[in-house]
């Protein structure tokens, strides 16, 4: 027997439970007073992601979305809705119209917070089939660049989309596309870097494996507008699924002619293969991995002459990030009036983000520009975990920088990031709660910078190593009040006169949390004290005679030993033979156990 | 496949289009479909498709059901996800779909027609593709 309606309540962590709890019981018991109870279900749900406004309670199928509802409010539910088939008007959510991130898009009314242009298709269709691609609009922006618009119309469409690489800079596309275009090389190539070196971002990697042949049609599209034959796709080696989908998305897409010699009849042809990267980040870095294309150690060369005037192998060429074209293919598919009405006035369209960390609904958003960091992390990704304070939210990975509490409501774009010390970079975005050291999470991005400087140019290969170093002995507790102005200037040296970006950007988490949290490096020189425990030299364990019953727990844990002392007498902990390991504060049920 | 003209490409992609909006594939017209990203299949969605086709041939469903694969939905903390999509049901979006709650899905979901508490989802965003 079907069920006439079924009535959701959100269950999530960020609304209030009880509350949420009540209503679900009230409205079972509401069903059952008013004799409809074999009508409806009641369910509790996961989190809606929309918590400020919480507890939701969701009717289906008519999709009523109600907010802000109250155990009170359920007799009406169920009179209404269920009984008479009514909404419950009261209750509806109305869009907030001072929102900047809100939609104006006729076919679209809701409360979302998401927009998905570039993951339009992820966890819709089998990305091994293209033919669920086709059946949604897909390779219609192929069809148009090579039957109805001459490359001039897709350069101005791309130019009126406002599209801006995805990539991290923001440069606007149609005008590399332009550039590369105008040269007179008969050769040229279009390549798509899919690095991603980004530790914690995974945005590119979920596109691939979610919806490949957005990627290929829309590197098609621009092959054809910029006449190259063929394309390239670098990607890391450690994508094994992605790279798996992609193999056989080009398959197929050449098996039905929408890749390869003559495509679709149309005369043009162009393929595409894929290149293996072997997971340095410098390679993410599109004139290294132009090197590293060409079968060289994979190092930046100086810009300019840039990649669209002389790339692979000398040639023109249009690098340009996954989301970049994925992006490319949706305009193609429904025009640049549509895709700039989505976003602010200088960063048009979404950005994707992959939200990490200390965050209760982590998981690969898409969201316009322009939406404020609170909405992503406290609305979509539903607060942080386990009811901790905010601390910071690192956007541009080992580029970026962290960005605080009080611009938590600016508008994410561009150049919004930019002024905060921080940037777009490819969008990972790692949320850090009161227990995170800033000290520490500097020193974690500094020594990946190390790790991963090719080493071409001083001030990257020597200035990281330099800061690598007042870090660390910061976080021993060994550093003095001047290693801070030294990190300052070895940083600003390092960001004017490195080569390339990894260097030009390597210093911005260090400067960044030194500007928003002096006080704590200053802590950590002066009183030697790391309040979070995170830098272990500075924390001292230590057990509370008065506290410690004795049980002997820590002791037998203790992996060195050095925890003595007699049955049920408190124990001592000799701190010269400590490692700091933690178990006896982990372990003693007592309490007795102290960090500081 | 060969390769195709244009007008076979267009011919194609209607045809399909009304398939996915008919909703009934192959003739079955209930479909189960498993979020099968890196993150998905990190946390055991295979298990939960393989799970889901035996529990699907223990209820004699197996004429009437499709099990499709799709990409990653971003629900990265709720992973595995199982989209249920069937005539008389809302179409919902079920998260922590480990192996072993298939049988209760199928059970709940198919056979007695009522939605399986604690794991439905929103999709994150409304499709932007036209049907
Ligand atoms: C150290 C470094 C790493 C980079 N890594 C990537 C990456 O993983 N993916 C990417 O698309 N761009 C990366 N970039 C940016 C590229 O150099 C280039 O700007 C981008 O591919 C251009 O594409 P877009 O115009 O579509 O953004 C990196 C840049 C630097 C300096
Ligand atoms: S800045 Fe660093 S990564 Fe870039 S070229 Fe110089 S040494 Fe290499
Ligand atoms: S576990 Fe706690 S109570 Fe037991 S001996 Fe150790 S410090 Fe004392
Ligand atoms: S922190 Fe580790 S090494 Fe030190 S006393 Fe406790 S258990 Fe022993």
């Amino acid at each position: 027997m079907a069920k006439k309606n079924f009535i959701l309540v959100c269950g999530g962590t960020g609304c209030e439970s009880t509350r949420a709890d009540e209503i679900y019981r009230t409205l079972i018991k509401e069903a059952e007073l008013q004799g409809v109870k074999d009508d409806v279900q009641v369910v509790k749900t996961g989190c809606f992601g929309f918590c400020e406004k919480g507890p939701i309670v969701k009717v289906l199928p008519q999709e009523s979305f109600y907010v802000e509802v109250k155990p009170q409010d359920s007799a009406e539910i169920i009179s209404e809705q269920v009984i008479k088939g009514r909404e419950v008007v009261r209750l509806l959510y109305r869009k907030d119209e001072k929102a900047a991130s809100n939609i104006k898009l006729e076919d679209i009314q809701f409360y979302q917070k998401q927009f998905r242009i570039v993951l339009r298709n992820c966890g819709i269709i089998n990305p091994e089939n293209i033919e669920e691609y086709i059946a949604r609009e897909g390779y219609t922006g192929l069809e148009k660049a090579l039957f109805k618009m001459k490359p001039d119309d897709v350069i101005e469409e791309l130019k009126k989309s406002g599209l801006r690489g995805r990539g991290g800079a923001g440069f606007p596309t149609w005008m590399k596309w332009d550039l590369t275009r105008k040269q007179p090389d008969p050769v040229k190539y279009v390549v798509c870097n899919a690095d991603e070196g980004d530790p914690g971002a995974y945005m590119n990697r979920s596109t691939i494996e979610g919806d490949p042949h957005s990627v290929i049609e829309a590197m098609a599209i621009c092959g054809k507008i910029i006449d190259a034959r063929q394309g390239y796709v670098y990607i890391r080696a450690e994508y094994p699924l992605a790279i798996d989908r992609l193999k056989i998305a080009i398959d197929q897409a050449r098996d039905m002619g929408l890749l390869g010699k003559d495509i679709l009849g149309s005369g043009y042809d162009f393929d595409i293969e894929i290149r293996l990267g072997a997971g340095a980040f410098v390679c993410g870095e599109e004139t290294a991995l132009l090197q590293s294309l060409e079968g060289k150690r994979g190092m930046p060369v100086p810009k300019p002459p840039f990649p669209a005037i002389q790339g692979l192998w000398k040639k023109p060429t249009v690098i340009n990030n996954v989301e970049t074209f994925a992006n490319v293919s949706a305009i193609m598919a429904k025009g640049a009036e549509w895709f700039a009405k989505v976003g602010t006035e200088k960063s048009k369209g979404t950005k994707t983000f992959a939200l990490t960390g200390k965050i209760n609904n982590s998981g690969l958003v898409e969201v316009p520009m322009g939406t404020t960091l609170r909405e992503i992390i406290f609305d979509i990704g539903g607060g942080i975990k386990n009811g901790k304070k905010f601390k910071g939210v690192q956007t541009g990975g080992p580029s970026g920088g962290i960005i605080t509490e009080r611009s938590l409501d600016e508008p994410i774009t561009y150049e919004s990031l930019a002024a905060l010390g921080s940037m777009m970079g490819s969008g990972g975005m790692i949320v850090m709660d009161e227990d995170d050291c800033v000290v520490d999470i500097a020193k974690f991005y500094m020594a990946f910078c190390v790790d991963e400087s090719c080493g071409k140019c001083a001030p990257c290969r020597i200035g990281t190593k330099q800061m690598y170093d007042i870090l660390n002995k910061i976080s021993k507790g060994t550093a003095l009040e001047e290693d801070l102005d030294k990190l300052e200037k070895i940083g600003k040296a390092m960001t004017k006169a490195s080569l390339c970006l990894l260097g030009g950007s390597a210093a911005n988490p260090t400067l960044s949390t030194l500007k928003h949290f002096r006080e704590e490096y200053l802590e950590h020189i002066r009183d030697h004290k790391c309040k979070s425990g995170k830098c272990k030299e500075l924390v001292v364990y230590e057990i509370e005679p008065a506290k410690c019953i004795g049980c002997g727990l820590c002791a037998r844990r203790c992996p060195v030993p050095c925890i003595v002392g007699e049955k049920k007498q408190p124990h001592v902990i000799d701190k010269a033979k400590c490692i700091k390991c933690g178990e006896c504060f982990k372990v003693c049920k007592f309490g007795a156990v102290i960090k500081r | 496949m060969a390769r195709m003209t244009l007008d076979e490409l267009r011919a194609l992609r209607e045809s399909k289009r009304q398939d996915l909006a008919r909703r009934d594939v192959e003739g079955k017209n209930i479909q189960i479909i498993v979020g099968m990203g890196t993150c998905g299949i990190a946390a055991g969605a295979k298990q939960t498709f393989d799970a889901i086709a035996e529990s699907l041939q223990k209820h004699g469903l197996e004429d009437k059901v499709v099990i499709r694969q799709t990409g990653c939905m971003g629900l990265c903390y709720v992973e595995p996800t199982v989209e249920v999509v069937a005539p008389d049901m809302p179409t919902v979006i079920y998260g922590k779909m480990t192996h072993d709650m298939a049988e209760s899905l199928v059970v709940k979901h198919l056979v007695e027609h009522s939605l399986l508490d604690n794991h439905i989802l929103d999709r994150p965003a409304a499709d932007i593709v036209k049907k």
